[in-house]
């Protein structure tokens, strides 16, 4: 397995660290593990942290924006952080940032997500 | 260096493939001393053009195989994707950004949009039922030059 996926709740946010290579491969467990988590944690926000992710292709924005879709329905925010070049130019490409807000790090995530719950 | 140098690389259709893929692409084009941003182009690039023929090529029939045939002339690398699949009925709507035959599998429907992007050439020949090839180039800025 070539990509790593961290979970941890903290009060109503779940934060999801992706440690690795997002590929159509590895796409499938962050898919199923961010859906259970998201439901048995009953989360209300999610924090993607990004920074260990090495590499990501379109079968990454395709499971980041089926987990978008999700909170939304549940009436969530998903919020970005610790974006490397690479992954940031797949987002701009794709336009994800105009749904996706981008932080510096996880803590100014928080914070952001702090204020609107 | 201006030789020409050539590779081919042939592999079954699985996804455990694609991560092989991306990575001897980036270890072949490695002689020409790419920047890490070039390289994560070309990486990127691959895996899009991979994960297309297992994907819709050959819709998950792992008995399938996709070949990449690398070249390198001067500074520009140049590589074909190739599978025996399904091939694609309508290139131009399958190119559009966001479309994707496959919504079910929360595909973002990127991938043609990504190449395009991340390549200085690409083009696209496909016939239903014979298959798909992709073709790409990209121009390695040389770090060397700068040297020199």
């Amino acid at each position: 397995m070539s990509l790593q996926v961290e979970l941890e709740h903290y009060r109503n946010v779940l934060i999801v660290r992706l440690r690795g290579e997002l590929d159509h491969h590895t796409a499938d467990v962050v898919r199923f593990k961010m859906e259970e988590a998201i439901l048995r944690g009953n989360s209300d926000h999610v924090i993607l942290s990004l920074k260990e992710l090495l590499f990501m292709d379109s079968s990454g924005l395709g499971v980041i924006l089926g987990r978008y879709k999700q909170l939304k329905a549940r009436g969530g925010k998903m919020v970005v952080c610790d974006v490397n070049q690479g992954v940031y130019r797949l987002f701009e490409l794709s336009g994800l940032f105009k749904i996706l807000p981008i932080h510096d790090n996880e803590r100014l995530a928080l914070t952001s997500l702090e204020v609107v719950s | 260096m201006n030789a020409r140098n050539e590779m081919t690389l042939t592999f079954s259709a699985r996804s455990e493939n694609e991560a092989f893929a991306r990575v001897t692409v980036a270890a072949f084009v490695s002689q020409l001393d790419p920047t890490l941003e070039e390289l994560n182009d070309l990486k990127t690039a691959v895996s899009e053009a991979v994960t297309n023929a297992i994907i819709h090529g050959y819709e998950g029939d792992s008995s399938g195989m996709v070949t990449i045939e690398g070249i390198i002339e001067g500074d520009v690398v140049r590589l074909i994707v190739k599978d025996k699949g399904r091939g694609i009925e309508d290139v131009e709507l399958a190119r559009q950004p966001l479309y994707t035959s496959k919504p079910e599998m929360e595909r973002s429907g990127m991938g043609f949009t990504i190449m395009e992007n991340f390549m200085d050439g690409f083009d696209v020949s496909s016939e239903p039922g014979n298959g798909t090839a992709i073709a790409m180039t990209k121009r390695i800025e040389s770090k060397k030059a700068l040297f020199n």
